[in-house]
């Protein structure tokens, strides 16, 4: 019956959590990329610090494991000045029937003033950001399957590096959509951004047709999904959904939608290829794929830093 | 106590009645229903009168599903507390599920419940028994005990029977007594999903309940009631596909019926905003073309009820991510509400849409509610004197603290409704005054 306001923005329309790259304007986002860039040298310093978040807390909430992304942020809150606290919440509180909320409020008591949160239901972090004070940010490091908006950020940071541009891009994210918060966050920010064509591509199990709704053309068949293409990235396949009802086996997978050399020659010849990591070799892209020419996965996540740097440092300074 | 409800306009949607007039109420019952009834000489001596001037006078609201939280499931609500809202909301019969912990299959389970809402002199239950024990969809319950310690149907609640054969054995046997069974018609593995299938769910990342859970176990149970001939009455539709298919199976001469909750006749998916739990439901919130066939379909009375699905939760089940937070909302206060508002907002009329929430419902119920078959839902000359008196004008806008019931989530927190309830009659007694009304003169 009625909309409340986007909870990322403040009435000002600024950025005061990252919560998902939906419903934000193509300025926020090629603000948050333009920032990231200017940070990407950081790392090339001697002094690999900037002061922008000195004497501020960063706590990483990871209600479900990850090392990766848990890390990058870890090393972006350091480069910022931050400190730094890490909370392996899948193994204290929440495992001592602490609820969710409960957590928050003692976190909050202990000065925090961003929250990094992993949760495994998609929207947690949405429920934490209505529940903080004012002038505490939440950024979401992956809800569920809803949103995972630094990486779609940093893949679109990627994106622009190695393309100049989004305009006249065709963007094709292959493999298990269905359950990416990856692929979510990659159509939303890449849309807005303007990217001519953004295809996802797999079987019917794992890409639903009504993800046309998003802007994305639905293609069940790689050849169509990546042929033309400027950038193909697929996406990790899960090891829980290899056999069941959704892949009959992880070589079958492979065998109609796993990236090879030869058919990554469907795509344009200079295509870039991208993979969120961690990689399954062989099933959803081939070693020779992601230690080719034209993989940049490596690339990725160095600028994940900086997109993440981004981030923390432009949401700290809003406030609600 | 005698009683006079005088210069309200009586509405009794069985009856087609319309009018201005006076209600004279003795011995718990309607004795007379006409004009002039207060005037010196009419030969009726009330001891109170209630002028509904302004007013609209209905028979007291039949609502088919309303969860009491009792037994098991205090914390969330109480015989007490859930009562008092029922006729806060002007309800006056109320059908409960038998989901309630331990699980209504043991007539003493049922005796007690009875018992304990007996003594409240609030509104009247009646429970639904478990149709199969523990509701775990493998042994028949004793159905003719529970009748008599006063269940008036069988059901499932939200819990499907997997097994077919057990299904159709419940039917048959259900039926050998003429009891009724009430399905809530969803697939068991389709609808695991917390949220209506669709490019909602699917943008917010939510796994969904697609509208083929709804007419699989429809076709299902059209396919074992045209062997079994027995009677089922099923619960909350979801979908225009599943009520086209209702309307087919009515059509065949079927013996079905069924309701739509408030919340899936007003809201849709886009309604779940930014992950609010308030609007985790069951059934799950579909798409627009969704309402409007359920809207219309209430309208032509393929539906035969407006249910209000009341179920209060309490805070730490709410205060969770989406797929995590307990099902349900609080509405039996705001059903009467939400019925005037579909029909102001559609255009059917408010009779109509009393009839949805009066004798529609209680049609449903039928036979088994044995003596008050003939006057529940209904204002009858010598019938029980139910009776909901409300201000079809006032609106009023809900919050949390100002509802009865001990549950204080609902979606509907912070709209405005039309029609606020001013007393609620139960067999005579006024179980309910309003001390103030928002707008307008207190009647």
């Amino acid at each position: 019956m009625k909309l409340n306001r986007n909870p990322q923005l403040n009435k000002n329309g600024e950025l005061i959590h990252l919560l998902s790259t939906e419903g934000l304007s193509k300025d926020i986002l090629t603000h948050i990329l333009d920032t990231a860039a200017n940070f990407v040298s950081v790392s090339d310093r001697e002094v690999k610090k900037v002061p922008l978040l000195r004497g501020k807390s960063v706590f990483n909430l990871f209600f479900e494991n990850s090392t990766r992304t848990r890390t990058t942020f870890e090393i972006a809150a350091t480069r910022l000045s931050a400190d730094v606290i890490n909370l392996d919440i899948a193994r204290s509180s929440a495992s001592k029937g602490e609820s969710l909320l409960d957590t928050i409020a003692n976190l909050s008591a202990m000065a925090a003033d961003i929250f990094v949160v992993r949760h495994s239901e998609s929207g947690a972090p949405y429920l934490i950001a209505q529940h903080v004070a004012p002038h505490v940010h939440v950024v979401n490091a992956g809800d569920g399957r809803h949103a995972h908006p630094t990486q779609g950020l940093l893949d679109a940071y990627t994106i622009r590096h190695f393309k100049g541009n989004f305009a006249n891009l065709t963007v094709a994210i292959v493999g298990d959509v269905l359950h990416s918060r990856v692929a979510r966050s990659n159509i939303h920010a890449l849309t807005t951004l303007g990217c001519a064509e953004v295809r996802v591509v797999g079987p019917r199990t794992l890409v639903p047709s009504d993800m046309a709704a998003m802007g994305v053309r639905v293609c069940h068949d790689l050849k169509e999904g990546i042929s033309g293409a400027d950038v193909v990235m697929t996406l990790r396949l899960q090891n829980e959904r290899m056999s069941g009802a959704l892949l009959p086996s992880s070589q079958e997978f492979a065998k109609s939608f796993g990236l090879t050399r030869e058919r990554l020659q469907w795509a344009k010849p200079d295509a870039i290829v991208m993979h969120p990591g961690p990689v399954n070799r062989g099933v959803e892209i081939d070693s020779s794929v992601v230690d080719g020419p034209q993989s940049v996965v490596l690339n990725q996540v160095t600028f994940g830093i900086a997109v993440r740097m981004a981030v923390m440092s432009i949401v700290a300074g809003h406030s609600a | 106590m005698k009683l006079l409800i005088q210069g309200g306009r009586v509405i009794d949607p069985a009856s087609g009645r319309d009018e201005v007039c006076d209600v004279a109420v003795a011995a718990g019952r309607i004795i007379a229903i006409k004009p002039g009834l207060g005037q010196p000489g009419s030969g009726f001596e009330p001891s109170r009168t209630i002028d509904a001037t302004g007013c609209v006078v209905a028979p007291g609201l039949v609502d088919l599903a309303v969860r009491l939280r009792e037994p098991g499931q205090e914390h969330a609500g109480m015989l007490e507390s859930e009562m008092a809202a029922a006729v806060a909301g002007g309800v006056t019969s109320l059908v409960c599920p038998p989901d309630t912990d331990p699980v209504l299959d043991e007539p003493g389970l049922v005796d007690m419940l009875k018992y304990r809402a007996e003594k409240l002199h609030q509104g009247r239950v009646f429970p639904l028994g478990a149709l199969t024990r523990g509701l775990q969809g493998e042994v028949l319950t004793e159905m003719v005990e529970l009748t008599e310690a006063g269940c008036i149907g069988f059901g499932q609640a939200e819990v499907p029977i997997v097994n077919t054969q057990v299904l159709q054995r419940a039917l048959q046997y259900a039926g050998t007594f003429g009891y009724t069974v009430w399905l809530r018609p969803q697939d068991a593995w389709l609808g695991k999903g917390v949220a209506a299938s669709g490019p909602l769910a699917t943008r917010m990342g939510l796994s969904g309940i697609p509208v083929a859970a709804e007419l699989i176990a429809l076709h299902t149970i059209f396919e074992l009631v045209r062997s079994t001939r027995a009677r089922v009455h099923l619960c909350r539709l979801s979908s225009a596909a599943g009520i086209e298919l209702v309307r087919q199976a009515k059509a065949e001469g079927l013996p079905v019926t069924c309701d739509v909750s408030v919340h899936n006749l007003h809201l849709i998916d886009v309604d779940l905003g930014y992950f609010d739990s308030r609007t985790r439901l069951s059934p799950p919130l579909r798409q627009q073309r969704d309402r409007e066939a359920l809207r219309a379909a209430l309208a032509d009375g393929t539906i035969d009820a407006l249910v209000s699905d009341h179920t209060p939760v309490d805070d730490d089940a709410k205060a969770l991510p989406f797929a995590e937070a307990e099902v349900g909302a609080t509405a039996v206060e705001l059903l009467l509400s939400l019925g005037a508002h579909w029909a102001q907002a559609d255009g059917v009329g408010l009779s109509r849409a009393l009839a949805t929430l009066t004798c529609g419902p209680a049609g449903v119920l039928g036979s088994s509610l044995g003596t008050l078959s003939a006057s529940a839902g209904r204002l009858v000359e010598g019938g029980a004197a139910d009776v909901c008196i409300f201000k079809a004008d006032a609106w009023w806008t809900p919050r949390g603290e100002q509802l009865s019931s001990q549950g204080k989530h609902s979606p509907f927190l912070g709209h405005e409704l039309p029609a606020t309830v001013t007393h609620t009659l139960v067999g005579g007694q006024l179980v309910f005054e309003r001390a103030a009304v928002p707008t307008g003169a207190v009647c």
